[in-house]
């Protein structure tokens, strides 16, 4: 076995619930892959290592790896991520969400969780599409594409998540790709290691219900069209608007220094005591 | 039935009090150990939710203002999972939107207590009106079959007492506890007396005292209830709002779901000794008995002093547990009387247990209000006379 995927297998609970849920061909693998490295690279053990997740295809990750692990509610799980991490600020508390779960269903929680800076990371994996319910449109799904409900195309304008995090307040947001497995990995470490509410969007491919119905190909396909869409930010400063036109921005979009709220309140805590 | 009184020793230091409802159930959540609130504003359980974020960090809790009441729900479960005694508190609207985690924390059997200072509804309704209306939507709000305790002060001692035993039974039983008072009772002001002797009982969560590699985290025990680890503290495992097996793994399996299911009832209705609580007054000889909780309890004691100076043989069963429904306490009234009155502020919806429960030639007479305005013992009086 290779040295790379030993240390995945470190973290599996391999007693239980393999083989997994996802289609062969999957970004979500590649994901988990890196959110592995990354927190072994790190240095976070498992038993303070929390990981969250709401519903849908991505909802179902936590469950393969050993650290203490949370399914929770459609849209909920930074609401529950904020309770576990203001009760216990010592977990590395970690969720992962999918598209519809993290910006439709859960858009609310997204931007007030960004605002608040919660020191946690938001993983977010990008396939433009509600996979586990056989394909309909999302919040990303760009204009004109087909979906289940979109036969005829979609007429909603996408949102843009990384920059609806910057623009919501996170202190740190980070976008890759599954193509770019070795970015993800650093941007998912740098994710872990922010003090505050940082985001890592990831840009994946649903070949088995979106990319069908567009006729994108496989999943081979589809991620050869991530690795020419996607511009590193450095690139990218030096190109034209113009040039940019089609593309996406891949590497850290925002860091900056903000006061965490856990530290914060303690603040508040000792001002209280003082009073009393 | 069992009154369980929370005991007071002699010797304890005591606080008298001119507490409104919502302020002794901050008191009594504090004194039972909750650490963690999470909520958003509204009438007429605001209250609550400022003097927490007042008292909280003083005792090292953490308050939180979160986006809705969706996301107070979920917060406050994420801090009890992490081994924190945690509570959320609103009214109608806001406890709808609470409705689906809340079957997360029934399914996952994680304990919370949910305030609910009921106002009139539908909808918007009276956002400071009285209303009883939500005792229906306590037990059936959250989708799915499951079990669920609901308790119902009427007076501001009790606001205080009940809170405790709010917190206890969701700790003892690991499951949510419903508090359901009405705007009367919230904002009710009274004398009270508060002891912070330690004489009074204070359950926590039974943890886990096996190594982790032996713990199973939904474990069927004599009880039904199985220990329960916080997140973070060396048993790693697996929580979802998925049906899961004694792992907390999902499972589709039948042989698996079945017992699963019937566990999460039985835990609750094994103890009906302990969960229901009330008071029967001036019943042993009643021929008319009042069926009363919340705020309506206490114009039916009134109602039930007057008419027995006017030679009335009257009497009331209080009950302060909604759900699991009291039925032995309803049967013995039943048996005693053949007239039983249910004066509530809704159209109808304990007394339509009663009638449920009902297998004898007992007439039951309901008084429904629903105008925002409170049940007076003028007017029980008055059904009295109609009916007797």
């Amino acid at each position: 076995m290779a040295e790379v995927t030993k240390l995945i297998h470190k973290y599996l609970r391999h007693d239980k619930k393999f083989p997994h849920v996802w289609c062969p061909g999957c970004g979500i693998g590649i994901m988990l892959g890196s959110l592995i490295r990354a927190i072994d690279g790190c240095g976070f053990t498992k038993d303070e290592t929390m990981l969250v997740s709401g519903i849908g295809c991505t909802g179902r990750l936590p469950v393969y790896v050993d650290f203490n692990t949370l399914h929770t509610t459609h849209g909920r799980a930074l609401t529950f991520a904020t309770g576990i991490k203001l009760a216990k600020p010592e977990m590395k508390v970690i969720v992962v969400m999918g598209d519809g779960d993290a910006v439709a269903i859960g858009g609310n929680h997204f931007i007030h969780a960004a605002r608040r800076n919660v020191d946690m990371t938001a993983i977010i994996l990008n396939n433009s599409v509600y996979g586990m319910t056989g394909g309909q449109y999302s919040p990303t799904t760009p204009y004109g594409m087909k979906t289940a409900t979109s036969v005829y195309g979609n007429v909603e304008q996408a949102f843009n998540i990384s920059e609806l995090a910057v623009t919501a307040g996170a202190a740190f947001v980070g976008r890759g790709t599954v193509y770019h497995a070795k970015l993800l990995d650093s941007l998912m470490k740098k994710a872990f290691l922010k003090k505050g509410f940082s985001v890592v969007e990831v840009i994946s491919h649903c070949h088995t219900q979106y990319g069908r119905i567009n006729r994108m190909g496989s999943a081979v396909e589809m991620m050869t069209w991530q690795k020419e869409h996607a511009i590193t930010v450095e690139k990218a400063a030096n190109m034209k608007e113009e040039e940019l036109k089609d593309k996406f921005r891949i590497g850290v979009l925002i860091d900056k220094k903000l006061p965490v709220f856990h530290e914060e309140y303690e603040k508040i805590r000792k001002w209280a005591k003082g009073i009393q | 039935m069992k009154i369980k009184k929370v005991k007071i020793s002699k010797k304890a230091e005591e606080r008298i009090l001119l507490l409104q409802g919502n302020e002794a159930i901050v008191e009594g959540a504090l004194r039972a150990g909750c650490r963690f609130f999470a909520g958003y504003p509204i009438t007429p359980a605001t209250e609550i939710s400022e003097l927490l974020s007042v008292r909280l960090p003083r005792v090292d809790g953490t308050f939180i203002q979160m986006e809705d009441e969706i996301a107070s729900m979920g917060a406050i479960i994420g801090a009890s999972l992490a081994g924190i005694k945690s509570m959320t508190a609103t009214s109608g609207p806001g406890f709808s939107l609470m409705q689906e985690n809340i079957g997360f924390a029934a399914i996952a059997e994680v304990p919370c207590v949910i305030v609910d200072a009921m106002r009139g509804g539908p909808s918007t309704g009276l956002p400071t009106s009285p209303s009883q209306s939500d005792v229906m939507q306590s037990r059936w709000g959250t989708h799915g079959d499951h079990p669920v305790i609901v308790l119902c002060p009427s007076t501001v001692k009790e606001c205080y007492e009940i809170t405790i035993k709010a917190f206890n039974m969701s700790e003892r039983f690991r499951t949510p506890v419903i508090l359901l008072v009405d705007e009367v009772v919230a904002h009710m002001r009274e004398k009270v007396t508060i002891s912070d002797d330690e004489d009074i009982e204070i359950f926590n969560r039974v943890k886990p005292t096996v190594p982790p590699e032996w713990y199973i985290p939904y474990e069927d025990t004599p009880g039904g209830v199985p220990a329960m680890a916080g997140f973070g503290e060396g048993y790693r495992y697996h929580v979802t709002g998925l049906t899961h097996d004694v792992r907390g793994f999902p499972t589709e399996r039948p042989e698996e779901i079945d017992p699963f299911i019937r566990r999460l009832f039985r835990k609750i209705s094994q103890h009906y000794h302990d969960i229901h609580l009330g008071e029967f007054y001036q019943t042993d000889d009643a021929e008319i008995i009042i069926i009363a909780y919340g705020s309506v309890a206490r114009s039916a004691k009134r109602a039930v002093k007057d008419a027995r100076q006017q030679g009335v043989r009257i009497g009331l069963l209080k009950i302060n547990t909604l759900w699991p429904f009291m039925r032995t306490a309803v049967e013995k009234a039943l048996q005693t009387s053949k007239t039983i009155i249910v004066p509530e502020m809704n159209m109808g919806q304990i007394s339509r247990e009663v009638k449920r429960v009902n297998k004898s030639d007992a007439k039951i007479f309901t008084i429904n209000k629903v105008d925002g305005t409170i049940i007076t013992p003028d007017e029980i009086l008055k059904k009295v006379k109609e009916v007797g």
